[in-house]
């Protein structure tokens, strides 16, 4: 017969001292780990979500970043001509020749100067990019010294209100309009027209990458391939998602930091846990005694200490949890060490986080609480009777 | 029996608990003592004094615009520079793209780089070989081991920035006071594959006389090239390969919340441990106390003990902080941020002291909510 599980809950309340710190630092633990997991979440969504699934992505042979690309501006012509290409109301092909280059802006709190990416787009760039959505003033105009700056960009750097100038490259550009593509790496970035940005940065001549958007996701393999696979071109197409997904090692450091911190405070919590539940066998090996006396079964002895203990932990990961909350959706950046420059992303606590913060504080409170139960289970009735 | 043995004995008396307490410390001391170490040699050591006195030129824009050729003797007017060599990150594959296959490939001029690199160390003859070659390359000599590497090998690395494969001869061998995971090759061979890169260069590096000439220097260089179409940002070594660390994110606040985080944790499973122990001992307080001890000694006692307990933990997380300090340099991808970390004195010193102060903190309040129990009261308890 099984202990009823009441009987843990009130002996945890009797010695609240103890479970409170035990669980609490339990919950530090919890809450690290759940701070490293919702970065990393929040990074990968950030690169994940850029991608389209319609939109191939073509650089020059070899190059894994459009940011160390370059080509010669001809070979779009032929690019646009490919089959497969969706077209636009006009029945022009939706293609888009592209610069991505770096300019150093000023933190808004003047910690220090930030490389952000800048990308120079033709207009059907924005047609194939149907995420990112104006949300104050206007697109820029071709052929004028105008930008429009990603929402992260426009939280995080001064000067970057609609009516401002930026100063970059060679000179300033007037700030038209914000807008937002849904916390993909875009939202980090200033986009202006192809060649007012590739002047500036001395690009004339020639693309460091082109957009082309399929008609359908099938076309869009195809679309990827025929670049490819055309010697005379030397170009490599790329479809934009897994182009985005292998960005997304720029958290390789992170997460690096995040699982070896995570398992070192774990190995700790779990010690601390062990100690109290020795502590707790101790102060009841009477009662164990009793237990047994009664009829109580050693299995059922050491499930009800088992179950004390995760009880104990689970307590810990909810206080854990719940300390994180505040932090949800906080933005930070990152430095992507694919395009030089910072991409910013929100601290997502998705599900998957929070259950997997759950089972990390179960496992602690599971390597922690098996041995004193065992030793409770493994008791001698008349000595700790008489104990 | 004197009073120190009396606390050591009560410290370990109850030796599963004890042993729990240290190693449930210990851990948390390694992450403590990692997470100085990485603070002070990014934030506080100011690097060897050859580094002191190297400076990096780069396009004022960022990193990824490169620079006229042609600086280069420019730079050479400003008072204070010494020598000045051009270097191109080339950013190639070799092999493949696994992490544990990636190092630094520098385009640079053999005739000049090893005058300004002073402490790296090099054979004259390995040195003259590869100035004469100019398909050569001198590696690292921690790379050469890794992939074992001999001098006349040819490596072959893929260009990923550059529409060119490097296909390089090992001339030389050099040596550098940390690992550097670097290969050099002629900048010229680079200029020569890849026509729009002709006069071109990413970065210069440059000795000034002296570490205080450094500042002077950095204005000049940025002076000289203010109004002209490429301007530049110099800095010192150090602040340049901070300005990679910072693009990580906020670096700085992420170390510190870790650090509170553990010593918080630390301080409640010390006192933890230490309320459970003094909990077990009120009867035996009383009797200390009509035994003549006073308040204060039985306080002094129990703090102590706790003190004990903490700083044993402290010196076996600074030990087993070492050993993974190593482990963490030899991790592939990340030994890049790592190279040349080393636990200082004073982070021993610090660490150990938290972990002291850790132990007293824990212990004042059981300790003293013991002594203040009453002889009769205390006698009585039952435990």
């Amino acid at each position: 017969m099984a202990i009823p599980i009441s009987y843990n809950i009130r002996n945890l309340k009797l010695r609240k001292g103890l479970t409170i710190m035990t669980a609490l630092g339990i919950a530090l633990t919890v809450t690290t780990a759940v701070f490293l997991m919702a970065l990393l979440a929040g990074l990968q969504k950030a690169f994940v979500s850029s991608g389209d699934p319609l939109n191939v992505l073509v650089m020059r042979k070899g190059s894994t970043a459009e940011l160390s690309g370059g080509f010669d501006a001809a070979l779009f012509g032929t690019l646009k001509t490919l089959p497969g290409i969706a077209a636009d109301s006009k029945g022009e092909p939706i293609a888009s020749g592209e610069w991505v280059v770096v300019a150093v802006l000023p933190r808004k709190d003047r910690t220090g100067e930030v490389n952000v990416s800048v990308r120079g787009l033709m207009p059907a760039g924005l047609t194939l990019r149907p995420k990112a959505k104006l949300i104050e003033g206007r697109w820029f105009t071709t052929g004028q010294r105008e930008v429009v700056v990603g929402k992260s960009i426009h939280n995080r750097f001064s000067g970057t209100q609609v009516g401002d100038t930026l100063d970059f490259a060679k000179g300033q550009w007037k700030v038209v309009g914000v807008f937002d593509s849904g916390g993909t790496a875009y939202d980090s970035e200033i986009w202006g027209d192809l060649n007012q940005i590739a002047a500036d940065f001395d690009r004339q001549g020639g693309l460091g990458s082109a957009y082309l958007r399929a008609t359908d996701a099938v076309a869009a393999d195809a679309l990827k391939n025929r670049v490819s696979d055309d010697q005379r071109l030397k170009l490599e197409g790329h479809l934009e998602t897994e182009y985005y997904e292998k960005q997304t090692s720029s958290g390789g450091p992170i997460k690096f930091i995040g699982i070896f911190v995570a398992i070192i405070m774990a190995v700790g919590s779990s010690f601390a846990a062990m100690n109290t539940m020795y502590a707790a066998v101790a102060y009841r090996s009477r009662e164990i005694a009793t237990l047994r006396v009664i009829g109580f079964s050693r299995p059922s002895i050491l499930t009800s200490f088992v179950l004390e203990a995760l009880l104990l932990s689970l307590l810990g990961a909810v206080v854990g949890i719940v300390l994180m909350l505040p932090f949800n959706g906080m933005s930070t950046g990152v430095g992507n060490q694919v395009t030089f420059s910072e991409t910013v992303f929100s601290l997502q606590m998705t599900w998957s986080v929070v259950l997997t913060a759950i089972i990390f504080a179960l496992v602690m409170g599971l390597l922690g609480g098996f041995a004193p139960a065992w030793h409770a289970a493994r008791q001698e009735i008349l000595a700790a009777l008489r104990g | 029996m004197t009073l120190t043995r009396f606390v050591t004995k009560s410290a370990f008396r109850n030796k599963r608990r004890s042993i729990l307490t240290v190693l449930s410390i210990t851990f948390s001391l390694v992450l403590l003592t990692l997470m100085m170490t990485v603070w002070h040699s990014w934030y506080v050591d100011k690097g060897s004094t050859e580094s002191a006195q190297r400076l990096i030129t780069r396009h004022r824009v960022s990193l990824t615009q490169s620079l006229p050729e042609y600086y280069r003797e420019k730079m050479r007017t400003v008072p204070g520079v010494v020598a000045v060599a051009p270097t191109q990150w080339f950013g190639g594959l070799y092999k493949d793209e696994k992490p544990e296959n990636f190092f630094a490939q520098f385009g640079t001029d053999p005739n000049e780089i090893f005058k300004i690199a002073t402490d790296f160390k090099i054979p004259e003859d390995q040195l003259a070989a590869w100035q004469k070659d100019q398909a050569g390359a001198v590696v690292d000599s921690e790379l050469a081991k890794k992939f074992g590497w001999k001098i006349g090998d040819r490596i072959i690395i893929k260009g990923t920035i550059f529409p060119v494969n490097l296909e390089l001869n090992i001339r030389g061998i050099f040596t550098a006071p940390q690992p550097t995971i670097t290969v050099y090759f002629n900048l010229k061979y680079l200029q020569e594959a890849v026509s729009f890169f002709k006069g071109h260069a990413g970065t210069f590096n440059i000795l000034a006389d002296s570490p205080d000439d450094v500042p002077k220097v950095a204005a000049g260089i940025d002076a000289l090239f203010r109004n002209s179409p490429e301007p530049t940002k110099t800095e010192s070594e150090k602040a340049f390969q901070l300005s990679f660390i910072n693009s990580i994110g906020n670096v700085k606040a992420f170390i510190l919340s870790i650090c509170m985080a553990v010593v918080f944790a630390t301080l409640l499973v010390s006192a933890n441990t230490m309320a459970m122990s003094i909990r077990e001992r009120t009867r035996e307080v009383a009797v200390l106390k009509t035994l003549g001890f006073t308040r204060q000694s039985i306080l002094g006692l129990y703090v102590s003990e706790a003190v004990t307990v903490a700083l044993v933990g402290g010196i076996l997380g600074c030990l087993l902080a070492v050993g993974f300090i190593e482990a963490i340099k030899h991790a592939p991808a990340m030994g890049f941020f790592f190279l040349g970390m080393k636990v200082t004195w004073s982070t021993y010193v610090l660490a150990i002291v938290i972990s002291g102060m850790v132990g007293l903190v824990s212990a004042i309040f059981p300790a003293y909510h013991a002594a203040k129990i009453g002889i009769v009261e205390g006698l009585r308890h039952i435990g």
